[in-house]
């Protein structure tokens, strides 16, 4: 029995064949984004039909403030130019300069976390209180749940970074451009959902 | 970017158990995993089958004298959930798929293995706690479709429990699809065209496809509504300014695209077996390329012909019963197909053939159902009737099902290198189609006469009637028992069956019985004409 891993040559029983296959490792991410898409696509069509077919009852407090989601997408964006730098230096060879890139953009995904906790607790509003209440932080949450996660993958691969010659090499780009890739679309998510839930 | 590897670090040979410990194990190779989704599944099937036998029981008499009413609830949605997402999804999608495809497309495993192991061992925990989630205070009762409000105001802790294990499933059912559209699009042999590839790979890219556009709805929509329940939010609670309306359209935006999960695999597996037993090629492999990509497109716009008495309106009626009614042409075109592949042939009666003969009839019926319950008028007066159980029944059992034992009699000499019997296959074969249809058909009768679903008890003057349906769902019962005879004994006293017993032409059979690790001694063979049956072996090449 053999391990067949999608990142390796395929191992022969018999010595004579020798086949490689090329890295599709990307191809089934973006396959799992595509996926993970339609599930806020799914929160997203919700929210938008309950705006469009169920009235605020009377006396329920639903009311959303500009500043911080303004910086918060800032961050965001700001984040993701910091991450390209990151690939940049790293396939030049230079890992200490991808390593403080990569620290610079997990510290402006924790920023953002921040802000957005912020934000919850100055919200005249709870989960409960009413549909809309609980749509927003569905969302947001949703989505604050994903910055987390690409976060700490960041600093992951900040740490394998950390050598030449380590698990993070320009030979062996793949761990940053996925993380990049997630995190461009965590971005991007971000930008659709504050165009939804604040500016709509 | 090729990726150059140290072999050294991948043979760990002496680290896999062998024999059947295999298949207790987190594997890699494709095959055990298809295998163990099969085994895994059928398990459940069996279960699955248990609870319809008490729903029929229940059902032989007008009053709830076998089980209390709640506990019929209970049952029947515990039957539905297993029986979807724990044996058809998994089955025809899972097991077939990871047994096939890799020969199919000339690979020695699915692209990404350790994911595809990852995807399997979620099913068994999460169909644990499905089935446990019945015996905790309050079991799920709301039926597959699990809809608010009836799902958050009925005792919640078994309701929870289902949607967790649904969860799971999905998520399972989501790296599965991204396995496979990864294997068919990037591990094709080189040299081989997307157009030469054996129909059920179709079938899977198109299924995997919907996978991925669907189940996370899906996912999404159980985590709303299990806030609703947990949290206490009014998303889908009318009392707190929710709206039930965006679940069921949530919820059907995966369930009517599931529908095509659990019955374009049978597709593509009914392609494959057909032109083997009629020795002749499969007819108009182009348009049944097209039909199946057509079947994706439309399926996903169909959603709402579930809800037309949801309170839908007018425009919504008429776009869906429109999309709905356009999916009867790529359907039809694959089934005039299949029909025209016999056309003619040499053809041999076995167990396989006479599953997926079967299947052609019982398949045609559902369909003309199917395209009468698009349309508006009738789908009032039939909604929630008995009407939707037999049409989805002879979708699922007398589809996907036939389709499911066919393949059975069809690869099992290739898993196991014996034969299964014959006499045997053909008595399986002849009390399900005669259970299934003295099950079902009858149901057409009572749904038209108003007897609704999901009821335990009924108006005595469908007593009749119930009884006969009664009375084929005891034979389905029974069929399971020469299946299971025929299956341990054929395992070990089988005829050996040698290679390739029917001298067929797809790549699984150009290796031995049962396969080697890896799938091939030496490079994989290039099939360029799968279904070049009828011709001299030399004209093919």
């Amino acid at each position: 029995m053999t391990t067949l891993d999608s990142s390796k040559e395929i191992q022969k029983n018999n010595s004579e064949v020798n086949e490689t296959h090329e890295d599709f490792r990307m191809f089934g991410l973006i396959t799992f984004l595509i996926a993970d898409g339609m599930t806020f696509a799914g929160f997203f069509a919700a929210y938008l039909t309950y705006k469009a077919v169920n009235p605020l009852p009377d006396g329920a407090i639903y009311e959303l403030e500009l500043p911080i989601p303004t910086l918060n997408t800032i961050l965001l964006l700001v984040s993701s130019a910091t991450f390209h730098k990151a690939g940049k230096a790293l396939l030049k060879d230079k890992n200490s300069d991808s390593q403080k890139w990569l620290f610079i953009t997990a510290f402006l995904g924790i920023i953002f976390l921040i802000c957005q906790l912020f934000e919850y607790f100055h919200l005249p509003f709870g989960l409960t209180d009413n549909l809309f209440a609980s749509t927003f932080y569905a969302l947001t949450g949703f989505h604050g749940l994903h910055v987390t996660l690409g976060t700490l993958m960041i600093l992951i691969i900040a740490w394998q970074s950390r050598i030449k010659g380590g698990r993070l090499t320009s030979q062996n780009m793949f761990p940053l451009e996925a993380v990049e890739l997630y995190w461009h679309f965590v971005d991007g998510i971000w930008v659709i959902l504050f165009i939804i839930l604040y500016l709509l | 970017m090729t990726i150059s590897i140290d072999p050294q670090k991948t043979n760990n040979e002496s680290l896999q158990p062998k024999g059947w410990l295999r298949y207790f194990s987190f594997s890699l190779d494709h095959k055990v995993i298809g295998i163990q989704y099969l085994v895994c599944g059928f398990l459940f099937y069996l279960i699955g089958g248990t609870l319809a036998s008490a729903i029929r029981i229940e059902l032989a008499s007008p009053m709830s004298d076998f089980m209390p009413r709640d506990v019929y609830n209970q049952v029947l949605t515990l039957h539905g959930t297993i029986m979807i997402f724990l044996w058809i999804v998994p089955v025809v999608n899972g097991a077939f798929g990871n047994y096939l495809i890799p020969f199919y497309v000339g690979a020695r495993d699915m692209a990404f293995p350790r994911l595809n192991a990852v995807a399997f061992w979620l099913i068994p925990p999460s169909g644990l706690m499905l089935v446990a989630s019945y015996f905790v205070e309050g079991a799920a009762q709301a039926g597959w479709t699990a809809y608010p409000p009836l799902s958050i105001t009925t005792p919640q802790s078994g309701q929870i429990i289902w949607i967790l294990s649904v969860l799971l499933l999905g998520g399972s059912s989501i790296f599965g699809g991204i396995n496979f559209i990864a294997t068919i699009i990037k591990l094709r042999r080189p040299g081989l065209k997307l157009m030469q590839l054996p129909m059920y790979c179709w079938a899977m890219l198109g299924t995997s496809l919907l996978v991925v556009l669907s189940t996370p709805v899906l996912a999404g929509t159980l985590i709303l509504l299990s806030f609703d329940i947990i949290a206490n939010t009014g998303f889908f609670n009318p009392v707190l300014g929710g709206n039930v309306v965006v679940y069921q359209h949530l919820f059907w935006f995966y369930s009517h695209p599931a529908v095509y999960i659990m019955v374009l695999p049978a597709f593509g597996l009914v392609s494959e077996i057909l032109p083997v037993h009629a020795r002749k090629p499969l007819f108009g492999y182009t348009t049944m390329v097209f039909s199946i990509m057509g079947i994706v497109v439309l399926g996903l716009v169909v959603w709402a012909h579930h809800m037309f008495t949801s309170g839908t309106p007018p425009w919504m009626r008429l776009f869906f019963t429109i999309a709905t009614a356009f999916i009867a042409v790529p359907t039809g075109i694959k089934f005039f197909n299949w029909v025209a592949t016999l056309w003619g042939g040499k053809i041999s009666i076995n167990s396989a053939m006479l599953f997926s003969c079967g299947f052609i009839i019982n398949f045609v019926f559902g369909g003309i159902t199917g395209v009468a319950l698009a349309q508006v008028p009738f789908d009032i007066h039939v909604h929630d009737t008995y009407f939707v159980v037999a049409h989805f029944h002879y979708i699922v059992y007398g589809g996907t099902v036939f389709i499911i034992f066919s393949s059975i009699y069809h690869w099992f000499p290739k898993v196991t290198g014996k034969m299964l019997n014959e006499k045997l296959g053909i008595l399986h074969f002849i009390i399900t189609f005669i259970g299934f249809n003295l099950c079902f058909a009858p149901q057409h009768w009572l749904g038209l006469n108003g007897m609704p679903r999901r009821v335990a008890e009924y108006d005595p003057q469908f007593q009749f009637v119930n009884q006969i349906s009664s009375l084929g769902a005891l034979l389905m019962a029974i069929s399971t028992i020469p299946f299971l005879i025929n299956v341990f004994l054929s395992v070990r006293n089988g005829k050996d069956a040698g290679d390739n017993p029917w001298n067929a032409l797809t790549p699984e059979w150009l290796t031995s019985s049962p396969p080697p690790v890896e799938n091939w001694e030496g490079e994989a063979p290039l099939v360029e004409e799968p279904y070049g049956y009828g011709k001299e072996i030399s004209e093919i090449k």
